[in-house]
Order: structure tokens, then sequence, then C-alpha cells
């Protein structure tokens, strides 16, 4: 029944085809559908300041993506996301600022060299598990960042460098209300694509390879080739969004890109739900908007008495940062599949309503 | 070259080094009991610093008993710690535990800048004889002092697990954990008192660098740098963290070194750590004195 809206409980699928459909039901594929069609239509619908939150969520929502398919399809933890998501930016700035290769072009490539610098990281990590390979990534972060304050010719040092906004036949994706455009179509792509990865033979060799490593080798999974694979495949992610991030600022900096921000793409990961790829975007529109309910809270109480007593406003950016804090310590907590799993679990309730059971 | 400078350098190496060689202690006394990787130890510093420099300013209190204070607060903040936000980890996957750890990092980070400002506070002067001199070296007393209180917080840490009752309840557990309950250890109170006195003794080598350099949220990058010192010194052996430490105290230093005399590239002393953290798991990934328990894929 391809229409149907409701899914039996218990695992009913009597051919391949079906137990590997991207969207289990004819309702979720729409949805998904009017969802795109939602965000292209709100340049017309709100303002600029919602749709430069949208850009955000849109090229972080992409590396966390990337973060997603190696933590949570691939079982590594990496603590270093922010410096491939810095190299992408870097990379096409530099690829359109030096060798004189269009944006449109240029993302794409910036993707692919990213890809070469995780592989080359991945290969030493696929010999490192568990917090092993944590500490290493970690130095990795550490020594990558100290890279690209030193190498002038290639991220202008400390000052940064300039990016050209991306154009097609002459015209500017230079604004947020066309630059949204560019985004979407690299999240659909994208995700579609990180979905596809998922039902073929290296995306469950991938799960394999996160359930039990042993096992997996035993059926014949290439451990090395699959754990450098997936660093390649992050790196991919992680490179695009860096890019399309320096292409949306015209700008791009070493200035953001240190630890707490590979921490935070983390979070986006854990509070998405490890191992899905909606719950990724969930994620990531949950930490975009996270510093923006903070902002929100503080400007109600401002004035009041707890604002005095407290010194809110001062402390703003301190407790935007708690709040990550605490949001990655209570979902751990009370929610560890993510927003992904709540999500499911609303759905089903609805469905089964009244009788939960 | 400069042997004077490289002398002193050297000197602060080995100051600095018996500090990691304490939080990495610390470090691998939380590993050793709970199997967890704690990225929030520099934050235990950073509390502890803080704590104590606000119980001298603010009520003045001599500090001896403003530092006796700290130890008891960061006791029983470590015990809270492990039983409310750690307990319900246990048997999560590495991830999550790694995560939650560093979630609390962020947290407390963020709250100690927010209770306390970002600007480095001084200590109110603790010693009257600002230096003295040693072998033609003018070291700072409280350079003295924090070898002394490293050395002292070594030694307690040996006396502990070699002949206490609870230290050796400490080392079965981290043996196995199922043949300790069985011998009637609380594998509990192992796992919340390794929280205490790790986050306790921390916060002596907090209030040491504190008073040292100032306290800023800049102490919580000792959480981090303990990282090469224990993956050199082997990541379960107490030993091995204090001797990771030290080298790792020097090696940045000489780092620094070459660096100003050299090859004038800056900030090598920050990075060169991790240029050896990288060498070491590459070719020695359980340390120095560690289990070789590692499976090689």
């Amino acid at each position: 029944m391809a229409t149907q809206a409701f899914r039996p409980c218990g695992d009913f699928k009597s051919s391949y085809a079906a137990d590997q459909t991207i969207f289990p039901t004819a309702w979720s594929r729409n949805f998904c559908i009017l969802g795109v069609v939602l965000v292209a239509a709100a340049p017309f619908l709100v303002d600029r300041y919602v749709l430069s939150l949208l850009i955000q969520i849109g090229y972080l929502g992409i590396a966390a993506l990337g973060l997603n398919i190696l933590v949570g399809f691939t079982g590594q933890i990496s603590i270093g996301h922010a410096v491939f998501f810095g190299f992408g930016g870097f990379a096409s700035c530099f690829l359109n600022g030096k060798a004189g290769i269009p944006p449109i072009l240029s993302i794409p490539l910036a993707g692919l060299m990213t890809t070469a610098v995780g592989l080359v990281f991945g290969i030493p990590a696929a010999r490192l598990k568990g917090l092993y390979l944590a500490i290493a990534t970690l130095a990795a972060q550490f020594i990558l960042l100290d890279f690209f304050g030193r190498a002038e010719w290639f991220t202008g040092g400390s000052n940064g460098t300039v990016a050209d906004p991306v154009s097609l036949f002459g015209f500017k994706f230079d604004h947020d209300e066309s630059f949204l455009y560019v985004v979407l179509f690299y999240v659909v792509v994208l995700y579609v694509a990180a979905a596809n990865l998922m039902r073929t033979r290296d995306g469950r060799a991938l799960v394999a390879v996160r359930d039990y490593y042993l096992a997996a080798e035993m059926m014949g999974v290439n451990l090395t080739k699959y754990r450098t694979l997936s660093f390649g495949i992050s790196s991919f992610y992680a490179g695009i969004g860096g890019a399309l991030y320096a292409h949306y600022l015209g700008f791009m900096s070493i200035e953001g890109l240190d630890i707490s921000f590979s921490i935070q793409f983390l979070a986006m990961v854990i509070i998405g739900g490890l191992g899905s790829i909606m719950g990724t975007l969930m994620g990531t529109a949950f930490m975009v908007l996270l510093p923006q309910g903070v902002n929100f809270l503080a400007r109600s109480l401002d004035g009041s008495a707890i604002d005095h007593a407290l010194g809110l406003h001062e402390g703003l950016p301190f407790l935007r940062e708690m709040a990550i804090g605490a949001a990655i310590i209570l979902f751990l907590i009370f929610e560890p599949d993510g927003l992904a799993h709540r999500w499911k679990q609303i759905k089903a309730y609805w469905k089964l309503y009244p009788f939960s059971y | 070259m400069d042997f004077h400078l490289l002398f002193q350098l050297s000197m602060n190496g080995l100051i600095v080094g018996t500090l990691y060689g304490v939080v990495g202690m610390c470090f691998v006394l939380i590993y050793k009991a709970s199997q967890i990787v704690n990225f929030a130890q520099g934050e235990f510093l950073l509390i502890g610093a803080w704590v104590c420099w606000w119980l001298l300013t603010k009520y003045q209190l001599p500090f001896v008993w403003g530092f006796l204070a700290t130890l008891v607060f960061m006791m029983v903040f470590g015990f809270l710690l492990q039983v409310i936000v750690l307990r319900p980890m246990i048997g999560e996957p590495v991830i999550s535990v790694i995560m939650m750890t560093i979630g609390l990092s962020i947290f407390f980070q963020a709250l100690m800048k927010w209770i306390f400002g970002v600007l480095p506070q001084p200590y109110p002067p603790v010693f009257s004889v600002k230096s003295v001199d040693i072998f033609g070296l003018q070291v700072q007393t409280v350079y003295l002092m924090a070898m002394a209180v490293s050395l002292v917080i070594m030694i307690g840490f040996a006396w502990f697990f070699k002949m206490s009752r609870m230290g050796l309840a400490m080392r079965a557990t981290s043996f196995d954990q199922q043949v300790a309950q069985s011998l009637g250890i609380s594998v509990r109170q192992v796992f919340a008192l390794s929280w205490a006195i790790s986050a306790m003794v921390s916060a002596v080598a907090g209030v040491v660098v504190g008073v040292v350099n100032g306290v800023s949220s800049a102490l919580s990058f000792f959480g981090i740098k303990v990282f090469p010192a224990v993956i050199l010194g082997g990541l379960d052996s107490i030993v091995g963290s204090v001797l990771g430490g030290l080298i790792i105290g020097v090696l940045e230093n000489w780092a620094q070194f070459a660096d100003s005399q050299y090859l004038k590239w800056g900030n090598l002393y920050e990075i060169a750590p991790f240029y050896v953290l990288i060498v070491i798991l590459m070719i020695k990934p359980y340390g120095l004195f560690g289990k070789r328990d590692i499976e090689r894929v």
C-alpha cells in the first residue's frame, strides 16, 4: 500500500524494495517535499533575520550530517570537525581568489580537497578506536588550527581571506533571499545522497562496523577501508558546509574555528539523534535556535529583579555557552536517542490515539 | 646557545611538569576507577582556584583556612557530580560518556566566566619572601611551594593506594568490578570517592597555578594539556601519568626554547605536546606504562 499513512508495528516488509525505500510512507515523502517547498517560498513569507537563521541551519546542517555519518553511522568519534569545516571554507576561498575558479565550481572542489585531507587524517585514525580516536582528533584540531594561522599563502593568516559571492550565468546570489536557494539546493542534494548511501552496500558496511567491528570483519567488511572512507565522506560534507559558509559571509578567517565549534557540531549530532539523517537537521536547528531562545528569555526579563540580581545582560554570552553545555547534559540524561526519537514517539502517540497500546 | 635560558626553561618545565603530573594522576584515577575519560578535569582546577580566591579576597580568610575550605567544597562537588550526573551514564557507549564530560566542561567554564568575569585575578600574596636563591637561579617561593605540594600529593597517592583500605578497594575495583563487588566492596562508593578525590586534588593544583599566575579561564586548558601527558605515560598508569607530565612539561619548554632561539615560528609552546600526542598514538598507543590491551585494527 503506497498511500498508507499508517504503519503497523513490527516489521512486515516482504520485499527488499520496501525495506530500502528512503521514505517509509507516502506521507513522510510528501512532508519532506512540503518542507522543501515551504523553505523555497520563505523569502516571500518571512523577514531577513529568519532567512539568515535558515541559511545558518542549512550550511551547519550539511557539516553536521557529515559528522553524523562518522559518529552515528560508523561509530568513530571526532572532536575536530570544525577544522575540516574551516578547511573547506579556506580551500574554496583559495581556489576562488588565487586560481580564479568561480565559486559555483570551487564549492564542490573545496569539498573534494577537504575529503583528501580527511582521508589523510583518517588513515591513522583507522588504526585507533573509541577514546583514543577522540584524543587523536583533539590533537588534529589543535594542529590544523595552528596550521591555518601559519599558512598565510592559503588562509591569509590572521587577517583571513575574502570570498566572492556565488554567481551563475551572471546572476549573483549575494543576498540572503537568493543565497537561500543555493544552500537549499546543497541541503537537498546532500541529504538525499546520505539517505541513499545508507541503502547501499557501503552504507550498511559502515553500520556493521559501528555495531560490532569484529563481526563486521568476519563478514568480510574491510575495516580499514570503511573507517577511512567514513572519515573522507564526513570531511566532504564538512568541506561543502564550510565553503557555503565562506561564500555566504564573503569572508573566511580562523576566528571561531576553535574546539568549542567542534563540540557544537557534536552537540547537534547528539541532540538530533545519532544515526538519524533527519534528526541531524533537527539537532542543527535546535543548536542554531538555542542561543536565540536564550537571548529572547534574557530580553523578556530585561529590567526585572532577576536581571538586576544576576546581571543577565552582561552575562549573555556566557549564558549562551552554558545553555549549550546544559542542553548536551540534559539530552544525554533524559533523551539519549535525540530529537529524532522524540519525534517518532510523538508521531506514534497521535497515530495510536486514544489507544496508546 | 643560551645555556642560562635553557636551564631556566628546563626548571620551569619541571615545575609545570609536576603540576601536569598531579592533574594527570587525578585524570588517571577517574579513568582507572570508572572508565570515564574526563574532559572536565581542567574545570576542576578552575573551580577550585576561583572558590579559594573568592574565600581569600571576599572573606579575608587566612590562606590555610581558605585552602582547606576549598578542598572540602571540591570533595563534595566531585562527589555530587558523580552521583547526580555521571551515575546515570554507567553502561552508556563511550561517545555518550565523553560528550557528557565535554558538556560539563562547557557548562562550568561558562558559569565561572559568568560569576567571576573573564579578567585574570591575582591571589593575595601568600609568602612574605618573594624568591630564593638556588644554585645561582632565582626561584620564586610559590614555585617551590608548587613542587613541594605536588610531591606531597604524589607521596599521599602512593600511600593511599598501597596502604589504606579504601585505596586497596579502589585498586581491586579497577582490576575487576565484579570480583570487587563479590568481595563486599561498594563499587558505587568507589566511583563516587574517585571523583571526589580527583576533584579535590585537581583543586590543589588549580590553587597553586592560581597563586603563581593568577586565576583566569586559561586554567581549564590544563585539562586539555593533560591528554598528551597521560597518553604518553599510559592511560591507566598513575606512575606513568606523573612521568608523562614531567616529560611534557620539560618538552614544551624546550620547544619554546628552540622556537625563540632558532625557528621563530611562534606558538610552538602550545602545539608541541599535540605533535607528541599524535606520534605516541601512532607508534605506542598504550604509552610507556599502560596495559597493552588496545586492539590494532
